[in-house]
């Protein structure tokens, strides 16, 4: 690890504070992602700025009835929380399907929004890569990209987004509340928070240079019911090759989500209105325009495979 | 170098430290406390699970000043040659290792793990949400992340559920 000072904020403004005033600070919270990418020098913070005791771990209930969950509340108590079990089902689903149980009680709801991708060019510091530098090309595209995106790519990147719980948070039009280093707050929806890369695959999300999450709030709950389907190579402690978040109505309506196939959660609304021709009609919506490569284009048929499972369950049901 | 005051198995310890530091190397280079196991250094095996303020997380993926203040429990303070935890004692009876790299993060682990279905925290595999079983398949999803290269999975599992006071789930 390249050497770095540290600092313990006290409160948000103090973390912010920090930030503005320290070149090259990063704000730390559980640390497992940021920590494995510092050991490999892929990140380099000169300074860290701690935000574990700035309070942001409660989960309360919102005047218009939905949830707002603090930036730091553990993925493992957002996944047990009573309200989430009821209300949000597939919040919890996505989230238990993520990691370990070490790393849950770890990470947070906002580091695991701002989780990096494990393209195996991204974290191997001698290859090419326009993620982490900026212009020198992509190695994954003529390398190993079986567990790559399929959709949203560019020339520049086809990194996926790792995340589970941000499946989740975009299937049920999450809010992501921040506070930026002059004070100032906004919430941003889930669906402008994480960017595709174009030409600037580095640039993953809207947050500016010290601006701090404070908070992801969720709109009154959905009926219906509840999924989340995950595919990988072992039953367990694995990233997904597709995942499949969906809230399926009595109606033959419902809404659906996508991981592991792209730069970001992956939602479109024809693949929602598409639900009452079934799971074929919903698959061809939401990968409309993908651009597989000749390793991952498996990955078409394993989104259509699992729509159809997802499907199939709620009628037996 | 940041101050850094730790309780490790109920003794207050007063370290100088190079923020870089992890709590892993803090505990093993640092108090000598060796028990706690090096693997991958990147949270993938859990060989260095620790409970640290009752929970257990990966050692390696954390700074030890970011744990100024906390409680961390080690395998050392699981339980003493003379006076074994019963999951330290199934383990012997249940052969629950070969090489035994892994076995201090798997008993760690282990220990919280039974906390956390005690509580009723669902798993990924956990059918209704409301309702949390104690079964072998419980067992194995929530120790997936203590991987063990010498496959004693099956007499892991088999120890964990004999301590467990479950026989046979």
């Amino acid at each position: 690890m390249k050497p770095f000072t540290y600092s313990r904020a006290a409160s948000v403004e103090e973390a912010a504070q920090a930030a503005a005033s320290t070149q090259g600070a990063r704000f730390i919270a559980g640390g497992t992602n940021l920590l494995d990418l510092m050991k490999l020098q892929i990140e380099t913070p000169t300074h860290l700025i701690d935000v574990n005791h700035i309070g942001l771990d409660r989960i309360e209930g919102t005047q218009e009835g939905g949830l707002r969950i603090g930036a730091l509340v553990r993925n493992s108590d957002l996944a047990a929380d009573k309200r989430v079990r009821r209300d949000y089902a597939v919040l919890s689903r996505a989230l238990l399907a993520g990691a370990s149980g070490q790393l849950r009680n770890k990470a947070t709801t906002a580091g695991n929004l701002l989780q990096r991708t494990r393209c195996p060019y991204f974290y191997d510091t001698r290859m090419p890569c326009n993620k982490r530098k900026p212009g020198s090309g992509c190695s994954a595209m003529k390398g190993i990209n079986r567990g790559l995106a399929i959709i949203g790519t560019s020339e520049a990147c086809i990194a996926q987004h790792p995340s589970d719980m941000a499946v989740a948070m975009r299937l049920l039009d999450a809010q992501v509340e921040t506070m930026a280093a002059d004070g100032a707050r906004r919430s941003i929806p889930i669906a402008d928070f994480h960017k595709l890369p174009g030409d600037t695959p580095h640039v993953e999300h809207a947050l500016k240079p010290g601006e701090l999450i404070t908070a992801v709030t969720l709109p009154r709950p959905v009926g219906g019911t509840h999924v989340y389907r995950k595919v990988r190579d072992r039953s367990s402690y694995a990233f997904a090759l597709v995942s499949v978040a969906a809230i399926l109505g009595k109606d033959g309506g419902g809404r659906f989500a996508f991981g592991g196939i792209a730069p970001r959660p992956w939602r479109v609304e024809a693949a929602d209105a598409a639900a009452p021709a079934g799971p074929s009609a919903v698959a061809e919506a939401a990968l409309a325009g993908a651009r597989p490569t000749a390793q991952n284009a498996f990955k078409q048929g394993l989104t259509a495979r699992t729509l159809a499972s997802i499907f199939r369950q709620e009628a037996r049901a | 170098m940041n101050a850094v005051e730790l309780t490790v198995n109920g003794r207050e310890v007063h370290l100088q430290l190079d923020p870089r530091t992890s709590l892993l190397d803090a505990l093993r280079e640092h108090l000598h406390l060796t028990g706690t196991k090096k693997g991958c250094d990147h949270g993938q095996c859990g060989a260095c699970t620790v409970i640290v303020e009752g929970r257990r997380i990966n050692s390696c993926l954390t700074l030890a000043v970011m744990h100024d203040g906390d409680h961390v429990t080690t395998i050392e303070g699981i339980g003493t040659p003379e006076k074994l935890h019963p999951i330290q004692q199934a383990f012997i009876t249940h052969d629950g290792y070969q090489c035994g790299y892994c076995t201090p993060g798997q008993i760690c682990s282990a220990v919280a793990m039974l906390d956390e279905i005690a509580a009723g925290v669902p798993s990924h595999v956990t059918q209704d949400l409301d309702e949390v079983e104690f079964s072998d398949a419980e067992l194995r999803e929530r120790m997936s992340g203590n991987i063990c290269r010498c496959a004693a999975y099956p007499n892991i599992i088999a120890a964990i559920r004999d301590a467990a006071g479950k026989g046979k789930a």
